[in-house]
């Protein structure tokens, strides 16, 4: 197993610089998701590091070997990395099994690897048939055995559930999730969907107008992303105004416990609170409210089946505000539905 | 962005430099080049032939009061039988693919063939028996009958392909049938309409064999007339410059008439095939029209070929000659296919994977013989050769590279759709998976583009071994092709030797169009799959 890094890469196209000084660590074995918005340079990273094009600057190691650093330029097909492009990009004149076995010698064609390899993504019974013949996961089931033919040290995906339909896409993520996991190949996995990112990876990168802005475990970029533009991009949030005290921020919901320091020396900024972390409940009675509690009315309630996301007109002073609360799929209200709120847990700071 | 030392800016403009070369494969660049070149070598030499004279004979000649005449001549012509040529093949097209017409199969196959039988055949066909079938009504007639297919043949694979659901929407917004047909599918199909119209005014503007059987002058029988005549070369050319001229008007009217709209596609919902009209009691009356359309176009010039061959042989069996033109005419039209499809490959592979402004144009050139009748090329090459380089001057190089610059287009049409499977991003993939450059080449460009290169080949070889014009302009002394061999015996009114020759070429080129109209059903099936 070996381990990916790519460094300070710089890469443009007609002037217009697309990669930014890209830092990317990969550790060996684990699966890294690259986060983006479509055209932030996902795709040309991922490109670099295969080989097929050269970066202006910066290096790309695999394993302790250069691939790329300016001087040197390891050909594609002298650096065991796999590529999985988006549409799968199956030879439509080679029938399955000739697609999978395209990276193998002869002899290994002839040997019972290429009907492993079938077996292993679970399309054992396909390999006499054409690309066309496929439906869109079993293309990418046989990309993805193609690629890991020759046991590559690395393997790129790009954006390689995209083109599914949402029920098969879950499916097959996990699918292919727990192979990578079986196989422990090192992988690269370029998506431009947050929630992909979050529960497949081991780390996750985001990479925005070419530089990495921040990269940790999932729940780390969840908890605390760097700017509201990440909080806002990773997940649903509330950005409120607070007071800093003492590991502590006073906000419209009362004092909270603040996770980090607080940013400067100013002593009052936005904090950042994800949706699930409101509690709602129905106003009933006339009861007085908790500490930290606020009165508020139902505008809007996005039902999804497993949770619904309720925006609520809340009762603050000040101007008014709407806030944003996740709750079960049977706790989903009405617009209209007087409500209580009462936040819970830390709240981030945001710069 | 970071401050760059200035060698540091150096070395990153090597860089580029360097993966510019890999973007920018060489032995394309020139291989692209060359197709222009040769494109536009002739026409080079055509104004350089015709400046020669200076401006002075070159005003004389156009004012001369023939040109008048062989312009008005030309023009009443191509647009009376563009018309009838549209109306017929817009008809037949929408009878086929859009109703319950019986025999529907059988139609379709029929209709298109009489793209396999060459207009100068069809002109004999007709005179042959009727002698007076001669001027500008029988001209209009049997232009009109052996180019009509050239309008069936797009409009059909359009109505084929028609989204129904388009149709259904117009008509749920309150549109009925006919103003549904007029306002929706018209529409969609008017780029195939006006596309085939180019086709059949263009052809029109380069046919001279036809228009000389028929005693018709046009401007390039005219021209023809002159130089193999008249020894005029200069007058020859002045009158070919107007004649690339009206080429040129017609195309640009094409692009004006079709230019917008065109492309449109709908979004990427599913197709639906669209249901076909019920005949009902115009049934017979539209049997009526097919078979009248098929007798004439394709029964007559058939039946006269099939009589003067049963028939026609007071002369002994054909000779040994018709071996020797068979021979002659495989080994031009194969050399002109490999030739010409050779520098399609590096035209359509830079218009695909390079696309700029530089490798659009070149393109657009390789387009250019489309419109540029063979006469032209001929003339331009021998004007060439004659000043430049006399030992290719009635040579089989000569023509060779006038067959392979005349056809080019048909063999890029044949090739760039290949060309458009075999994605770049396939070939990275191969990379990705061990094998190099040459590998690559082999295992995944080379079998994907396969197929084009095959139709490219066949289109070339076939249009090659049809073709008069240039070929007696340019052909070695003594050496005969079939369709020279025919219109020498023509000529004489040999009639009977003729037919065997004619038999010939109509036999070679009757199995593409055979294919072309299998194709179209092809493709209506693979719609109806989707």
């Amino acid at each position: 197993m070996s381990s990916l890094s790519v460094e300070g890469l710089w890469k443009g196209y007609r002037e217009q610089p697309v990669l930014r000084g890209v830092e990317l660590e990969v550790p060996a074995g684990s699966l890294s998701a690259v986060l983006g918005l479509s055209g932030c340079g996902k795709t040309t990273l991922l490109r670099v590091i295969a080989g097929f094009e050269r970066p202006e600057r910066g290096t790309v190691t695999l394993g302790g070997v250069t691939l790329e650093d300016g001087a040197t330029y390891v050909a594609p097909e002298r650096r065991s990395v796999g590529y999985v492009p988006q549409e799968g990009a199956l030879f439509p004149h080679l029938d399955v099994a000739a697609n999978v076995g395209f990276g193998l010698s002869r002899a290994e064609r002839r040997g019972s690897t290429v009907a492993q390899l079938l077996e292993m993504v679970g399309i054992g019974s396909l390999g006499a048939r054409l690309p066309h013949e496929l439906s869109g996961g079993e293309q990418q089931r046989v990309a993805l055995a193609r690629a890991l033919a020759r046991r590559p040290q690395a393997l790129l995906l790009d954006e390689p559930f995209s083109s599914l339909d949402a029920s098969l896409r879950t499916h097959v993520r996990e699918e292919v999730h727990a192979l990578l996991r079986q196989q422990g190949v090192t992988t690269v996995l370029v998506t431009h969907d947050q929630e992909e990112a979050l529960s497949m990876a081991d780390h996750v990168a985001v990479l925005r107008d070419g530089r990495i802005v921040q990269q940790g475990a999932p729940a780390e970029l969840y908890e605390r992303p760097a700017d509201a533009g990440l909080a806002g991009f990773l997940g649903e949030v509330n950005l409120l105004e607070a007071e800093f005290g003492e590991g502590t921020a006073a906000t419209a919901l009362g004092v909270l416990a603040l996770r980090g320091a607080p940013p400067g020396t100013a002593g009052h900024g936005l904090v950042m609170l994800r949706p699930e972390q409101l509690e709602v409940s129905r106003h009933g009675d006339d009861a007085p409210l908790p500490a930290g509690g606020l009165r508020g009315q139902v505008e809007q309630c996005r039902y999804y089946g497993h949770d619904a996301l309720l925006e609520i007109r809340a009762e603050a002073p000040g101007p008014a505000r709407t806030l944003l609360a996740r709750v079960t799929g049977e706790q989903a209200l009405p617009a209209g539905t007087p409500v209580r709120l009462r936040a819970h847990g830390p709240v981030t700071p945001i710069a | 962005m970071s401050t760059f030392a200035p060698t540091e800016q150096i070395a990153q403009r090597l860089n580029h430099a360097w993966a510019d070369r890999r973007r920018w494969p060489l032995v394309s660049v020139a291989g692209a080049t060359l197709a222009a070149g040769a494109v536009l070598l002739p026409l080079a030499f055509l104004v350089v032939q015709a400046q020669r004279s200076g401006w002075g004979e070159v005003e004389r000649l156009l004012l001369r009061h023939s040109v008048a005449v062989l312009l008005w001549n030309t023009l009443r012509l191509a647009l009376a039988c563009t018309l009838l040529c549209g109306l017929l093949g817009v008809g037949a097209a929408w009878l086929v693919e859009r109703t319950d017409v019986p025999a529907r199969r059988l139609w379709a196959v029929l209709l298109v063939l009489p793209l396999g039988i060459p207009d100068f055949v069809v002109g004999f066909g007709w005179i042959s028996i009727d002698p007076a079938m001669h001027g500008y009504l029988a001209s209009v007639m049997v232009m009109t009958l052996s180019l009509y297919p050239l309008v069936y043949l797009p409009v059909a694979s359009g109505l084929a392909n028609l989204d129904g659901s388009l149709e259904e929407a117009a008509r749920s917004l309150g549109t009925g049938p006919w103003r549904a047909f007029a306002r929706v599918t018209l529409r969609e199909i008017w780029p195939a309409v006006l596309g085939g119209c180019l086709l059949v005014t263009l052809g029109l503007l380069a046919e001279y064999g036809a228009f000389e059987i028929l005693q018709y002058q046009t401007f390039t029988v005219e021209i023809f007339t002159e130089f193999k005549l008249g020894f005029d070369t200069v007058g020859a050319c002045v009158l070919s410059l107007v004649l690339v001229a009206l080429s040129v008007a017609v195309l640009a009217g094409e692009l004006a008439l079709s230019g917008r709209g065109r492309g449109f596609r709908p979004g990427p919902g599913v197709r639906r095939i669209a249901p076909r009209v019920a005949l009902e009691r115009w049934r017979i009356p539209a049997l009526t029209g097919l078979a009248a359309l098929t007798g004439l176009a394709l029964g007559v010039p058939l039946g006269s070929l099939g009589y003067w061959i049963l028939h026609g042989g007071s002369s002994t069996l054909p000779s040994s000659s018709i071996l020797t033109a068979a021979g002659h005419t495989a080994i031009y039209s194969a050399a002109a296919a490999v030739l010409a499809t050779l520098l399609a490959i590096p035209v359509s592979m830079l218009a695909i994977r390079h696309r700029n402004r530089l490798t659009l144009l070149i393109e657009r050139i390789s387009y250019l013989p489309m419109a540029l009748p063979g006469l032209v090329i001929a003339l331009g090459l021998v004007s060439f050769s004659v000043r430049y380089a006399f030992s290719l001057y009635e040579s089989s190089t000569e023509l060779i590279v006038a067959y392979a610059i005349l056809f080019l287009p048909l063999a890029v049409v044949g090739v760039r759709p290949a060309m458009t499977q075999a994605s770049p991003r396939l070939e990275e993939v191969g990379r990705s998976l061990g094998s190099n450059r040459t590998d690559v080449f082999r295992r995944i460009t080379l079998p994907l583009i396969a197929p084009g290169l095959g139709a490219a080949f066949a289109l070339v070889f076939i249009s090659t071994s049809t073709e008069l014009t240039a070929t007696l302009l340019l052909r070695p002394t003594g050496v005969n092709t079939l369709a020279t061999q025919f219109w020498a015996y023509t000529t004489n009114f040999s009639y009977g030797a003729a037919a065997p020759y004619a038999g010939l070429m109509v036999a070679i080129s009757a199995v593409p169009a055979y294919l072309l109209s299998r194709r179209i059903r092809t493709i209506s099936r693979i719609g109806a799959a989707r």
